[in-house]
C-alpha cells in the first residue's frame, strides 16, 4: 500500500474504531474483538509505515497534500466543535474561567484562517524518520495500552461499583486520543498541528474526568486549563508564523536560519510543549491525572500525550542551540528533573511515583532537547523510546496489582513476589528498565550527561548527578518492598486476564530487547533523525566496547538466577527466622514484648516526608520555575518584539 | 575492543585484590587498635575470618537471599575487573552502583528489622555518594578528555592538579562508601549497637564470607580510584598513587576512630554540601577555564 493512503488510514480509522466502540455500551467479547483486531490493524499499518520510511532511504519524499481545501474546513469545523464542547462542560461545572482560555486561543485562529491571512499551498504532512519512531512509539504501545484497556475497564468496573459504567465512552476515547496522535505526527502544517494539538488536550481532559467525583473533575479542569494555556502559547506563535513571517510549515521554521524574529514563535511553541510534558510549573495536571482509570494513565503518561511536548522540542532543539531560549528550557528540565525525583521519594502511592518519575524523566528529555546540540538530541529520542516502554508497563503491571489486592499503595505491596510472582517479576523488569545498569534508561541517560558535558553546562550536569542519586532511592526501595520474601504468606489469586497479558508481555520482552537492540536502533534510528535535523552524524555516543561490557552484564543478568537454579546454590542451607533480637513469635511478622504480649511487626519504607515532602517542596518548586518560564518569554518574546 | 592486555589486567585484579583488600583490612584493624591503645589482631586476621565463615554451616532466611548476594559479589568484582583492565569510568560506576543494589535487595529480601533498617539506611548512603561517584568520572574527563581508564593513566600531568575539589569530595565519600564512623549507619562494626549489624544482621556462615570478600575487592577499587588522581605517563607516578592511597587510607581509618555515628539528615546535607562546595565549585572553574 502507498504511504500516503496509510497515513490517511492511520488518522481516520481510529476515529472510526472509536465510533465503532462507542455504540457497543456492554462489556461484551464482541466489544473486546473489535478492539483487538482494529487495534491490531493501527498497529500493522504503523509498523509497516514507519519500516517503509526508515527503509527507505530518502525521506524527503513523503510530503503530502498540498490542495486541503476539505480538510481545511473540516479542521476549522472541529476546532468550533472543541470549542463549544469546553464551554459547555465549563458552564456545566461552573469552572467559567476555562472557556476564556479557550476562546482565547481558538477565536484569533478562526479568524486568521477565515479572512484568508494564513498562508496557504504547502504541504500539510510530511513523514520523516522522526515521524516513524514515533509511529512506532504510539503504534505499538500505544495500541497495546487500549488492548489492556479492554480487559481493565471490566474489572475496573466490577471493583468501582459507584462508578458509571461508561467504558465505551472511555475506551473509543483513548482511540480518538490515538488518532489525534498520528494526525499531529504526520503534520507538517502548524495549523494542523494545533488543532490535533486541542484534541489531545479535551480528550485528556475527558479521560481524567471520567469518574465525575469532585476531585476528578477538579484535575480534569486543573489539566484542562494548563494545556489550553499551553495551546494559547501554540496558537500565538502559529499566527506569528503565517502573519508576520510567511512561514506554515513546522519544517520550515526549524529549518529557518533566515529570520532572526524565528526565535519568537520557537519560544512559543516551547512554552505550549512545557505544559503538555508537565513540566514545572505545570507538573500538577500530570499529578492529578491518576484519578482516571489506570489505562488512561498509562496513555497519557507514557507513550502519548506527555510525548508530544517533548516532540515538539526536539523538533525545534536545532534552532534552540546556544540561543537564551534553549538555556532557559534546559534549566526548567534540569530543575523538573531534579526536583520531581526528590519528590517522588516521600509519596507511597504506587501511581504517584510513577508520575513523578515520569515528570523527572520528562525533564530529562526536555533539558537534552534544549542543548540544541546533536548529542542532546540522540540521547533525548533514546529516552522517549526506553520510557514509553517501561512507563507503559509498569503503569499496567500497577493497574492489576490494584485490581488483584485492590490497593496501589507501595506499602501493601510488601512481599509481591511471594503474593503475585508474575506479576512481581514483571514488574522488577519494568523498575530495573528505568533505573539500574545496564537497562535501557540508563544508556540514555548516560549518553544526555556527556552531551551536557560536552556542551559545557555544569548545572545541568549538577543537576543530572544529585537527580541521579534521589532516583536511584525511590527506584531501590520500591525495588526492595517487592522483593521482601515473607514467611507463611500465600499467594494470592492472580485475576489479571489474558488481554492484558497480550500487552504486558510484549512490552516485558520489548525492554529486555531493547537492551540488545540499542546500537542498532541507534544506527537505523537515531542516526537519521541527526541526519535530518542537523545535516550531520555523530560519532557512536557509547563506544562499541562498552556495547559489547554491557551486553555481557545483560547475560549475565539472566544467566545467574537461572545457573543458581541449576547449581542449586543456596538449597543446602539451614533455614532459619530472621533476627529480631532473639523475640521471635514463631514467625517474622511478630515478637513478644516487655510484657510478654505478641505484637505485630513491620518495616515501612522510607519516605523523609518532612524533609523533601510535598508540602513543603512543590509549591516553592512551582514558583521558581514559573519565575524562570516568565522570564524567557518576557525577555525573549518582549526582547525581540 | 576487549584486548589479551585487558583480559590479563582483569585477572590479575581478580587474583590479586582480594590478597590487598584483606590485608587492608587487616590494617585497618590494627590501626584502630594501636589508636585505641590496645594490641589488635594479627594482620591476617580478616583472613582467618573469613576462612572460619566460609567452614561454617550456613544458615539463611530465604533462598532468594543467597541468590542476591551472590549476584552481590559477581557484580562487585565484575566492576573492580572493569576499572582495572581500562574500561570506560561512567560504566564502572554505573555498574557499582547496581551491585550495591543488589546487596540492599539480599537485606530487604530477609524481611528482618535490622536488616531491612540497614537496608534503607545504606541506600541513602548510596543517594549521598552518587553524585560524587558520577563527578569523578566528569572530572576525568574535563581534565584528561578521555572517560575510559586505559587513556586517563597516560595523562601528562596528574588530574590532581587540575581537580583537587574531586579529590576532595571523593576522599569524603569514601567515608560513606567504606562504612566509617561518623557515616557507619547501614552496618557497624560492633554487634551491640542500636541496629545490630544492619545490612548484615540476617547474613551468617557462607554468605557472609561472600560479603566480606566483596568489601575486599571493593576496598581495592576504591583505592584504585584515588590512585588514578596522581597517575601520569611517568612511572615513578605509581610511587605517588600509593603514597596517596596509604594517606588516605590512614585518614578515613583515623576519621572512623574519632568521630561519633551522625544521624542521616546530617549525613545528606553534609554530604551534598561537601559534594557541591567543592566538585561543583571546581567543575565550575574548570568550566570557564575551557571557554578560554
Amino acid at each position: 500500500m502507498a504511504i500516503p493512503n496509510l497515513v490517511n488510514f492511520l488518522i481516520l480509522f481510529p476515529f472510526v474504531m472509536a465510533a465503532l466502540i462507542f455504540i457497543q455500551r456492554e462489556a461484551t467479547p464482541v466489544r473486546s474483538f473489535t478492539i483487538i483486531v482494529g487495534g491490531f490493524a493501527i498497529m500493522g499499518a504503523a509498523i509497516y509505515a514507519a519500516v517503509n520510511v526508515l527503509m527507505s532511504g530518502d525521506t524527503s519524499q513523503f510530503m503530502y497534500l498540498e490542495e486541503s481545501f476539505v480538510p481545511d474546513h473540516v479542521i476549522m469545523a472541529g476546532e468550533v466543535f472543541l470549542m463549544c464542547l469546553v464551554c459547555f462542560l465549563s458552564i456545566k461545572y461552573k469552572k467559567y474561567y476555562a472557556i476564556l482560555i479557550s476562546l482565547a486561543g481558538t477565536i484569533p485562529v478562526l479568524w486568521m484562517d477565515l479572512t484568508g491571512k494564513a498562508v496557504e499551498g504547502n504541504t500539510h504532512f510530511r513523514i520523516d524518520t522522526f515521524a516513524a519512531v514515533m509511529y512506532l512509539i504510539v503504534g505499538v504501545v500505544g495500541i497495546l495500552i487500549c488492548i489492556y484497556a479492554s480487559g481493565y475497564m471490566k474489572d475496573y468496573h466490577h471493583h468501582h461499583t459507584d462508578v458509571l459504567d461508561r467504558s465505551n465512552y472511555f475506551l473509543s476515547l483513548m482511540f480518538v486520543f490515538l488518532g489525534a496522535m498520528f494526525g499531529l505526527i504526520s503534520s507538517d502544517s502548524l495549523s494542523w498541528i494545533y488543532f490535533f494539538w486541542e484534541i489531545t488536550s479535551v480528550c485528556s481532559f475527558l479521560m481524567i474526568g471520567y469518574t465525575r467525583t469532585q476531585e476528578a473533575v477538579d484535575n480534569s479542569f486543573r489539566a484542562l486549563w494548563m494545556n489550553l494555556l499551553g495551546g494559547c502559547g501554540f496558537a500565538a506563535g502559529l499566527m506569528y508564523c503565517n502573519m508576520a513571517l510567511g512561514i506554515s510549515n513546522l519544517s520550515q521554521v526549524t529549518s529557518a536560519v533566515s529570520s532572526e524574529f524565528i526565535i519568537i514563535p520557537v519560544t512559543l511553541f516551547a512554552f505550549a510543549a512545557l505544559t503538555k510534558s508537565a513540566q514545572f510549573p505545570f507538573s500538577r495536571w500530570l499529578l492529578g491525572a491518576m484519578v482516571a482509570p489506570t489505562p488512561s494513565s498509562a496513555l497519557l503518561h507514557s507513550a502519548t500525550m506527555v510525548k508530544i511536548g517533548v516532540y515538539m522540542l526536539i523538533r525545534l532543539s536545532p534552532v534552540m542551540e546556544n540561543t537564551l531560549t534553549g538555556i532557559m528550557i534546559t534549566v526548567i528540565g534540569g530543575f523538573t528533573f531534579f526536583a520531581a525525583s526528590l519528590l517522588a521519594i516521600t509519596v507511597s502511592d504506587g501511581k504517584k511515583v510513577l508520575a513523578y518519575s515520569t515528570i523527572s524523566n520528562l525533564g530529562l528529555i526536555t533539558a537534552c532537547a534544549g542543548t540544541g546540540t546533536r548529542e542532546g538530541v540522540w540521547a533525548a529520542v533514546m529516552l522517549v523510546l526506553f520510557h514509553a516502554v517501561s512507563k507503559s508497563l509498569l503503569f499496567q503491571t500497577v493497574g492489576d496489582i490494584e485490581n488483584c489486592m485492590h490497593s496501589r499503595d507501595i506499602e501493601d505491596m510488601h512481599g509481591l513476589i511471594i503474593k503475585l510472582p508474575r506479576l512481581a517479576f514483571i514488574m522488577i523488569i519494568g523498575i530495573c528498565g528505568m533505573f539500574m545498569a545496564p537497562f535501557g534508561m540508563l544508556v540514555s541517560k548516560w549518553a544526555a550527561l556527556k552531551s551536557f558535558v560536552d556542551s559545557g553546562s555544569v548545572w545541568l550536569v549538577l543537576f543530572l548527578v544529585f537527580g541521579s542519586g534521589s532516583t536511584l532511592f525511590y527506584w531501590a526501595k520500591w525495588l526492595g518492598k517487592i522483593c521482601t520474601v515473607i514467611h507463611q504468606s500465600f499467594e494470592l489469586e492472580d485475576i489479571t486476564p489474558k488481554s492484558e497479558m497480550v500487552s504486558i508481555f510484549p512490552l516485558t520482552a520489548m525492554i529486555v530487547i531493547m537492551c540488545f537492540a540499542f546500537p542498532w536502533m541507534s544506527g537505523h534510528m537515531i542516526q537519521p533523525i541527526l541526519n535530518e535535523a542537523f545535516n550531520d552524524n555523530i560519532p557512536d555516543v557509547i563506544g562499541r566496547g562498552d556495547v559489547i561490557i554491557m551486553m555481557i552484564m545483560v547475560i549475565m543478568i539472566f544467566l545467574i538466577p537461572v545457573g543458581a537454579r541449576f547449581l542449586s546454590i543456596g538449597k543446602n542451607s539451614k533455614m532459619t527466622m530472621s533476627y529480631v533480637a532473639g523475640v521471635n513469635a514463631g514467625d517474622d511478622r511478630h515478637y513478644i514484648d516487655s510484657f510478654g504480649r505478641e505484637r505485630a511487626l513491620y518495616m515501612s519504607n522510607w519516605y523523609m516526608e518532612d524533609f523533601f515532602g510535598e508540602k513543603k517542596l512543590l509549591w516553592p518548586c512551582i514558583w521558581f520555575s514559573t519565575v524562570l518560564v516568565l522570564v524567557m518569554l518576557i525577555v525573549v518574546v518582549g526582547g525581540a518584539l | 575492543m576487549i584486548t589479551l592486555e585487558m583480559i590479563l589486567k582483569a585477572l590479575l585484579y581478580i587474583i590479586l585484590a582480594p590478597v590487598v583488600g584483606g590485608l587492608l583490612s587487616g590494617m585497618d584493624r590494627v590501626f584502630s587498635a594501636r589508636m585505641q591503645g590496645r594490641v589488635g589482631p594479627p594482620l591476617i586476621q580478616p583472613f582467618y575470618d573469613v576462612n572460619k565463615l566460609l567452614h561454617k554451616q550456613t544458615t539463611v532466611v530465604n533462598s532468594i537471599q543467597v541468590l542476591f548476594v551472590t549476584v552481590y559479589l559477581i557484580f562487585t568484582v565484575f566492576t573492580g575487573a572493569l576499572f582495572f583492565a581500562g574500561g570506560d569510568m561512567l560504566l564502572v560506576f554505573f555498574a557499582l552502583s547496581m551491585s550495591e543494589v543488589m546487596l540492599v535487595l539480599a537485606a530487604f529480601s530477609t524481611n528482618g528489622p535490622y536488616s531491612i533498617m540497614g537496608a534503607q539506611r545504606e541506600l541513602l548512603q548510596m543517594m549521598c555518594y552518587e553524585p560524587m561517584t558520577l563527578l569523578v568520572a566528569i572530572g576525568f574527563y574535563y581534565a584528561n578528555g578521555s572517560f575510559m581508564v586505559d587513556d586517563l593513566i597516560h595523562a601528562q600531568v596528574p588530574a590532581i592538579a587540575q581537580i583537587p575539589g574531586f579529590f576532595i569530595g571523593f576522599v569524603f565519600i569514601l567515608l560513606i562508601k567504606l562504612r566509617k564512623s561518623p557515616f557507619d549507619l547501614s552496618t557497624s562494626h560492633h554487634m551491640h549497637q542500636e541496629m545490630v549489624k544492619g545490612l548484615t544482621t540476617d547474613l551468617s556462615g557462607r554468605n557472609l564470607a561472600l560479603v566480606e570478600i566483596a568489601e575486599w575487592y571493593d576496598v581495592v577499587l576504591m583505592m584504585g580510584i584515588v590512585g588514578m588522581f596522581f597517575i601520569t605517563e611517568n612511572p615513578i607516578s605509581v610511587v605517588w598513587a600509593i603514597i596517596a592511597c596509604a594517606v588516605v587510607f590512614f585518614l578515613e581509618t583515623l576519621i572512623d576512630n574519632l568521630f561519633p555515628r551522625v544521624k542521616y539528615k546530617t549525613m545528606l546535607i553534609v554530604t551534598w554540601s561537601v559534594i557541591l562546595v567543592f566538585a561543583g565549585t571546581n567543575l565550575l572553574i574548570l568550566n570557564v577555564l575551557k571557554m578560554f
